[in-house]
């Protein structure tokens, strides 16, 4: 994860086991392989990586839904909105013809960062790869 | 008019398009590159080349006819068309890639596991295919005779033989540098002419859009008034809410629009695509309303039998007769060349692909006992593929260009995009619930697309919501899925939680991503 930051050597204790003669417990199991072999923990991250995306994606097309669809109705509610002019172009075309373009690009630029920084977290999750890692 | 620049600006569009064809020709040699260009297409091309490809008839010629015949209300087309990719890049972009399928019926087949749906999915990619070339070779028909007065059949024609060589010949990887560029002509076409008549306009005293009476006494000026009804048209709020739901959901539904996703390597590029996609449509679609409006104030009335689809064209000769004007036309008239090429180029591959694959492909193994040249029979099914749909528009009666591309999207929309969002998104659909829901959306829309274009119910309410069916159909199309597939869980295909980890993990993750 993105938090982890630089290790602080300072505040690092040492954690020894006190049954020092038992066995040893074998590498820890990378996620991916939880994953590969649909276990509930996979199923839990697959779960989770879904969910994330899958809210991003209804809140940005709700945004848009939001905003397209209020326009008619600005228009049905306050008719002199159809009626204002800025310079020579009446408002409902300056809004629908050449607004409208620039907002839905800024939308679809804002869901493909948003996309990628999930999948990123995703990425840095999974593969948190060699064991010793986890101390 | 004098129609020798515009067969110059016409034959030199067909002849660059079939050179840059035939330049992919050497690189295109096993069925792989034939469909998909190797996957070796980076976003910047790629995305010019679906703005190429999507940017049809009815962008070129039909908004601005749209706009010029029924004001301020047709403004959202464009949005809509535009807004399309938004909801395609936020649902779908990247799980459609990583799913690894070249067609529709791939990704049915990849998700379901079934080849009944498969086959439900070949049949309708054929429909909406051969439903949105009408208007390409209607739309080819009328700039050829607004330019050079020929009869309308020969500019259908042109595009059929122009479009049949170019992907007979070199197959997508030409196709992909061809509808590159085209976006780009498409787009200097477009915007070249809408700065100048803009100039001349304003030297004329920037007169006002004239709208002339209908009789009714406060109708005069309804024509720049969203949501007025102007043009006859009943119940215009539920008809502009519904052609909106069509476009936005109907552009993932889109044979032509799904293959072009495979062509980027991973997931990733396939949402950097989109994004660069979304710009491209949004800097053309600026400029097309504007020739509906200055048609409005240059071209009051036109010709008796002339469509307002010839608007664009004939506007540089009403404000600027002469050479400017001459030279301007032609170039649009090269640009929506352009449109109708790439296009029906795009079209023509993904029923081609279909059709070889799931009809004939299987038809000529069983028959010469499987060693037949599988690109062969790929070639014969781009024949078909244009002419049939080059066949109909000469008999069908004409509905105008941009309508009759939006029942082609109101197909999709409630067609394939709850297959696709539902199979993307919920782990819960099942074999059956897919394919009842294709059968139900399939068959209410379609109905409603031969009752509209055959001229059945006109006005009232019954008009409204045929003309404009996505409203009822998508809702109801997704309401079945969902049910059925409630109903039948143990038709959810066993590899479902596979087919969920490939689709929505990034492709650099270790994960085991086959199938099953």
């Amino acid at each position: 994860m993105s938090g982890a930051g630089p290790p602080e050597p300072a505040r690092r204790v040492r954690v020894t086991s006190p049954r020092r003669g038992a066995a040893r417990r074998g590498p820890a199991r990378p996620v991916t392989t939880e994953i590969d072999e649909q276990t509930g923990l996979g199923e839990v991250y697959m779960a989770a990586l879904m969910r994330a995306q899958l809210r991003l994606s209804v809140s940005v097309l709700v945004a848009a839904a939001v905003l397209l669809a209020t326009l008619p109705v600005l228009f049905l509610v306050i008719p002199a909105t159809r009626e204002v002019r800025i310079w020579l172009v009446p408002l409902p075309w300056l809004l629908l013809g050449v607004l409208v373009y620039p907002a839905v690009a800024l939308a679809a630029r804002y869901y493909v960062r948003h996309a990628e920084a999930i999948e990123r977290d995703f990425a840095d999750l999974v593969d948190v790869g060699e064991p010793d890692e986890w101390t | 008019m004098n129609p020798s620049f515009g067969v110059v600006a016409i034959t030199l569009v067909c002849v660059v398009t079939l050179g840059v064809g035939a330049l992919g020709l050497r690189l295109s040699r096993t069925t792989s590159d034939f469909y998909v260009a190797s996957r070796a297409v980076s976003p910047r091309w790629n995305a010019s080349a679906i703005g190429g490809e999507y940017l049809s008839a009815a962008s070129f010629l039909g908004v601005a006819g749209l706009v010029y015949s029924l004001g301020a209300d047709m403004l959202w087309f464009p949005v809509g068309y535009t807004m399309g990719y938004l909801v395609l890049l936020v649902l779908v972009a990247a799980p459609l890639r990583r799913s690894g399928a070249y067609t529709l019926p791939d990704f049915a087949e990849t998700r379901l596991e079934s080849m009944p749906v498969r086959r439900l999915c070949s049949l309708l990619v054929v429909s909406i295919g051969w439903l949105y070339l009408l208007p390409q070779f209607q739309g080819a028909g009328i700039a050829l005779t607004a330019v050079t007065g020929a009869p309308s059949w020969v500019g259908g024609l042109i595009v059929a033989v122009v479009v049949i060589a170019n992907v007979v010949a070199g197959g997508m990887r030409s196709i992909t540098l061809v509808q590159a560029m085209q976006y780009w002509l498409k787009l200097t076409a477009i915007s070249i002419p809408v700065f100048v008549l803009l100039w001349l306009w304003l030297r004329h005293g920037a007169p006002q859009p004239n709208v002339p009476a209908t009789g009714l006494p406060q109708e005069r000026h309804d024509w720049s008034r969203p949501l007025s009804g102007f043009g006859g048209r009943d119940h215009p709020v539920y008809a502009m809410y519904s052609t909106l739901l069509a476009l936005c959901f109907g552009t993932m539904g889109l044979p032509h629009v799904v293959v072009r996703f495979y062509t980027n390597p991973d997931g990733r590029a396939a949402r950097q695509t989109t994004l660069v996609v979304v710009g491209l449509l949004g800097l053309f679609y600026v400029f097309t309303p504007v020739y509906g409006v200055l048609g409005r104030v240059y071209l009051p009335s036109l010709p008796q039998g002339v469509s307002a689809d010839s608007v664009v064209l004939m506007l540089p000769t009403a404000i600027s007769p002469g050479v400017l004007g001459e030279l301007l036309s032609a170039l649009l008239a090269g640009g929506a060349f352009a449109a109708f090429l790439s296009t029906a180029s795009g079209l023509t591959i993904s029923v081609a692909g279909v059709l070889n694959q799931d009809l004939l492909h299987p038809w000529i193994s069983a028959r010469t006992g499987g060693d037949s040249v599988a690109v062969q029979g790929f070639r014969v099914a781009a024949v078909g593929a244009v002419l049939v749909p080059y066949a109909v528009s000469q008999l069908s009666v004409s509905v105008g260009l941009a309508d009759s591309v939006g029942l082609a999207f109101a197909v999709a929309a409630s067609t394939f995009c709850p297959l696709l969002v539902l199979g993307v998104w919920w782990r819960g659909l099942s074999t059956a619930g897919a394919a009842t829901g294709l059968v139900t959306g399939g068959l209410l829309a379609m109905s409603a697309v031969l009752v509209t274009v055959a001229g059945g119910v006109r006005g009232g309410w019954v008009g409204a919501l045929l003309a404009q069916p996505a409203a009822w159909t998508v809702p109801i199309a997704f309401l079945v899925t969902v049910m059925v597939s409630l109903a039948t869980p143990s038709r959810i295909p066993k590899g479902t939680a596979r087919t969920m980890v490939r689709l929505h993990t990034p492709e650099d993750l270790a994960l085991n991503r086959s199938p099953g």
